[in-house]
């Protein structure tokens, strides 16, 4: 019984699993690290999520192209960021308050349009999703084939993009510009840097990653979007931020780690186990619990990270 | 033409005048002092050049040139860099990418380190501004963050350099070190301006200097044609005594015995520190920050652990004693930082002269504060430590630093303490404030109380203290009489030992080797 157990967890079908369910927290968690090293805490990624769901499947049932509905995604996770980039640098809102209200804003905006839009509360009509990408040459690769030859197109757009994020971060003037205003912006401001462009455009960035990883949760698998879809994961997000450093691939392994957790708790769940389903199910909260505890010890945000700035004059 | 003309600035900020219509020209390639007390306005006077403020009135003129500053980044394009008084460097970083931000030299749209770097070291070489470039920030000394400041703003291609209290933070020798580099920029064609409040160092290293009362500008004389005498009455507007009168020690008994002082700390902590100290005796901690005052602070007062060794305060044990059986037992303390440890910002003074006693008849009876005997008190210590704006409900928060550390004073004095642990008593405090807390404390020396001064400011310790520890790494490495020689003293609170100081004394005249006045 134990080794049935040992070999559902650590077979490759739990693996592929947990690539498919890291790909909207990683997303998530990297655009909380481009908010948080900006200066901004960002609890909104959650709503942000939340938004670029329900838009993608807005987008593909309007114009039946999943990828315009990506796109749809992507534009309204950055507005919605960019209001709440508004509330939080213009209006020097605090950033968690403001946060928890997009995250209201979005569940109550998103459920009411479904009910306009479609008439109703639970979920949306199908539409059309991205489907997935059979890649011929890795598809045949013994186990890498496995795992990333039937993938979701997002799987590798969010490799790009989290590789992406890493170099913009960590290798380029504007990514050093960035880390400088979540760090010191008075030094930052001293020599020049725009802070409020800076915070601006990190915090609308972040977003546009929220809506990638949103339109994942609707279009990439299911391809209808229901209430609350997000379900919690932009949290997990920001806790794989923090775990992760602040930086993108390690946000990407906290991601990974909570989502293989995650994929574990499903596995077990076909198996015949003397336990209660609502015990595994725990698995990735108490996962997450235990991992926050142990790494918000070590963890050092930005050193300016949820401070208003203002120049004096 | 000069360099820096200011016209007829102003700036206020609500009700408070920072600057009134000052007139300020610097020529080229001078050095050129900005002297006056905190709050006179040398600061914002610079921001306002710097294009961190902008001003009410008045204007900016670079070289001839008229200019509306919108910020720092229009400042430095016209070759201005300031060096501020609080690094503004981002600890997490690198020495190069502090240096670089905001004018990053990249290729193929990514950084280009190794490029810039070798930029940097150009430039260090070519000042005498020595760095390592790929150290973090928060892992180099003081010394070398400044001169990673000052890297900065050359690396900008700055002519004119603002230096805002720049020795604040510096040991004599670094002090030294960082003249000659600001005489190595000077020869080079540079302009420098110079932000200070220490008269001391504006004779040494300035050829013109300009002095900020109030608001005001006061004056510009030439720093050869003046006096410190002269520049202390105009900074504080009346005539100042720039030594303190101090008549010949009364040693009592030993009234504090620390022995073999063991504290952990991530700063370093404390290692074998044993002292004594007498009543009627000033005895000084001269060191420079961060090598073990702090903890020998928190460790005396009981807010930090003691891993061994013991604390005996008048015969009695008080190693592990809470901080109220210390204080009832006679021991006062003016904390290093008033306003995280003296006060509380947003009470007025009749609250903040009763912390500590809040409980004690007569503010409390049964339990319940006596806010008559409150206001009685407070009036009576505002009356008689002549703490000015204190009036009424203005917060503590609201009041200048002389007059915050005045009320800090005033309470811990009043307590009639045998004891008085005074921890940087004049940080931040105008010179005639600096006069009247030094007076009081020696007062209180002669009246037979015992004071324990610990004071990054060696010119205070030299000047009020009766016996002088010094104070390295958590270690009190050497102790001194009064009147000991001063570059000695520097040379110790750098580390050196005991034998190497008496031996480098003798070689070295420091640059800032005008004895006997105290700095304002």
């Amino acid at each position: 019984m134990w080794l049935e157990i040992l070999g559902t967890i650590f077979s490759l079908n739990t693996f592929e699993a947990a690539i498919r369910l890291a790909v909207p927290i990683a997303l998530a968690a990297m655009g909380g690290t481009f908010s948080e090293r900006a200066g901004i805490i960002n609890i909104g990624l959650e709503g942000m999520l939340l938004t670029g769901a329900f838009a993608a499947v807005l987008g593909s049932y309007f114009t039946g192209s999943a990828w315009l509905g990506v796109a749809f995604a992507v534009l309204a996770s950055a507005m919605s960021a960019a209001l709440f980039g508004y509330f939080t640098i213009e209006l020097k809102a605090n950033h968690v308050v403001a946060g928890v209200g997009l995250n209201i804003l979005a569940l109550g905006l998103t459920t009411w349009l479904m009910q306009v839009f479609w008439g109703s509360r639970g979920t949306s009509p199908a539409v059309t999703g991205v489907g997935r990408l059979h890649i011929p040459f890795i598809a045949e690769l013994p186990i890498i084939g496995r795992l990333l030859g039937r993938q979701s197109p997002f799987v590798y757009i969010m490799f790009i993009l989290i590789i992406g994020g890493w170099v913009l971060l960590f290798k380029t003037p504007l990514g050093l510009r960035i880390r400088m205003t979540g760090e010191h912006p008075e030094a930052a401001d001293s020599l020049g840097i725009k802070i409020r462009f800076i915070k601006h455009f990190s915090v609308i960035l972040g977003g546009a990653f929220c809506g990638f990883g949103g339109a994942y949760l609707s279009l990439g698998n299911l391809n209808w979007f229901s209430m609350n879809m997000s379900a919690g994961r932009g949290y997990m997000a920001l806790a794989a931020n923090i775990f992760g450093q602040w930086n993108p691939l390690g946000g990407l392994g906290a991601s990974f780690l909570f989502s293989f957790s995650d994929a574990v708790q499903m596995r077990l769940q076909g198996l015949d186990i003397a336990l209660p389903h609502n015990i595994i199910q725990m698995i990735p909260f108490v996962l997450t619990i235990v991992i926050l505890a142990g790494a918000v010890v070590k963890a050092r945000p930005p050193a300016a990270l949820g401070n208003h700035y203002s120049p004096g004059k | 033409m000069p360099a820096v003309e200011l016209k007829n600035i102003s700036k206020r900020f609500g009700s408070t005048v920072a600057c009134d219509q000052i007139d300020f020209t610097v020529e080229l390639g001078e050095i050129h002092c900005l002297l006056g007390e905190n709050g006179a306005g040398k600061s914002t006077l610079m921001k306002i050049l710097f294009g961190l403020y902008s001003a009410d009135a008045g204007s900016v003129v670079l070289r001839g040139t008229e200019l509306s500053l919108r910020g720092p980044s229009d400042a430095i394009a016209h070759g201005l860099g300031m060096v501020h008084q609080h690094f503004m460097l981002v600890d997490r970083m690198t020495v190069t990418e502090n240096i670089i931000a905001g004018q990053e030299t990249t290729r193929h749209g990514l950084l280009h380190r190794s490029g810039a770097r070798d930029d940097i070291l150009a430039l260090s070489r070519r000042y005498a501004l020595h760095v390592s470039p790929d150290s973090l920030i928060e892992d180099i000394s003081v010394g070398e963050q400044q001169r990673v400041e000052i890297l900065k703003a050359l690396y900008r291609r700055a002519e004119i350099l603002i230096l805002d209290e720049p020795t604040a933070v510096l040991t004599p020798q670094e002090t030294a070190e960082l003249f000659s580099i600001i005489r190595k920029l000077k020869q080079d064609g540079k302009t420098i301006i110079l932000i200070t409040h220490k008269l001391r160092e504006t004779m040494a290293i300035s050829d013109r200097v300009s002095i900020l009362r109030d608001g005001r500008c006061v004056g510009t004389l030439e720093t050869a044609k003046t006096s410190p005498e002269e520049l202390a009455r105009m900074m504080v507007g009346r005539e100042v005594l720039l030594r303190v009168e101090k008549t010949p020690m009364q040693r009592g008994e030993s009234v504090l015995e620390i022995k073999d002082l063991e504290v952990d700390s991530p700063g370093g902590g404390l290692h074998k520190v044993s002292l004594e100290l007498h009543a009627g005796e000033i005895l000084g901690i001269a060191g420079v920050e961060g090598n073990g005052q702090l903890e020998l602070e928190e460790a005396l007062l009981g807010l930090r652990e003691i891993r061994s060794g013991s604390v005996v305060l008048r015969g009695k044990d008080i190693t592990g004693a809470p901080t109220k059986l210390r204080r009832m037992a006679g021991l006062a303390h003016i904390p290093s930082d008033r306003l995280r440890r003296g006060l509380v910002e947003r009470f007025g003074a009749g609250w903040n002269l009763i912390l500590g006693s809040q409980w004690q008849w007569p503010f409390a009876r049964r339990g319940v504060l006596q806010p008559k005997t409150i206001e009685e008190n407070a009036r009576t210590l505002i009356r008689d430590f002549d703490i000015r704006g204190a009036s009424g409900a203005v917060d503590a928060g609201d009041m200048s630093g002389g007059n915050q550390q005045k009320l800090v004073l005033a309470r811990e004095l009043s307590r009639e303490p045998e004891v008085i642990l005074a921890c940087q008593p004049t940080r931040g405090v105008d010179v005639g404030a600096i006069e009247y807390i030094h007076n009081r404390l020696v007062k209180k020396r002669d009246q037979g109380k015992a004071v324990l001064l610990i004071s990054a400011e060696l010119d205070e310790v030299r000047a009020l203290s009766d016996r002088i520890l010094v104070m390295y790494e958590g270690q009190i490495i050497a102790e001194r009489p009064e009147n000991c020689d001063e570059s000695e003293l520097g040379l110790l609170m750098a580390g050196h030992t005991v034998e190497r100081a008496e031996g480098a004394a003798q070689a070295v005249t420091t640059d800032t080797g005008q004895k006997g006045a105290i700095d304002a």
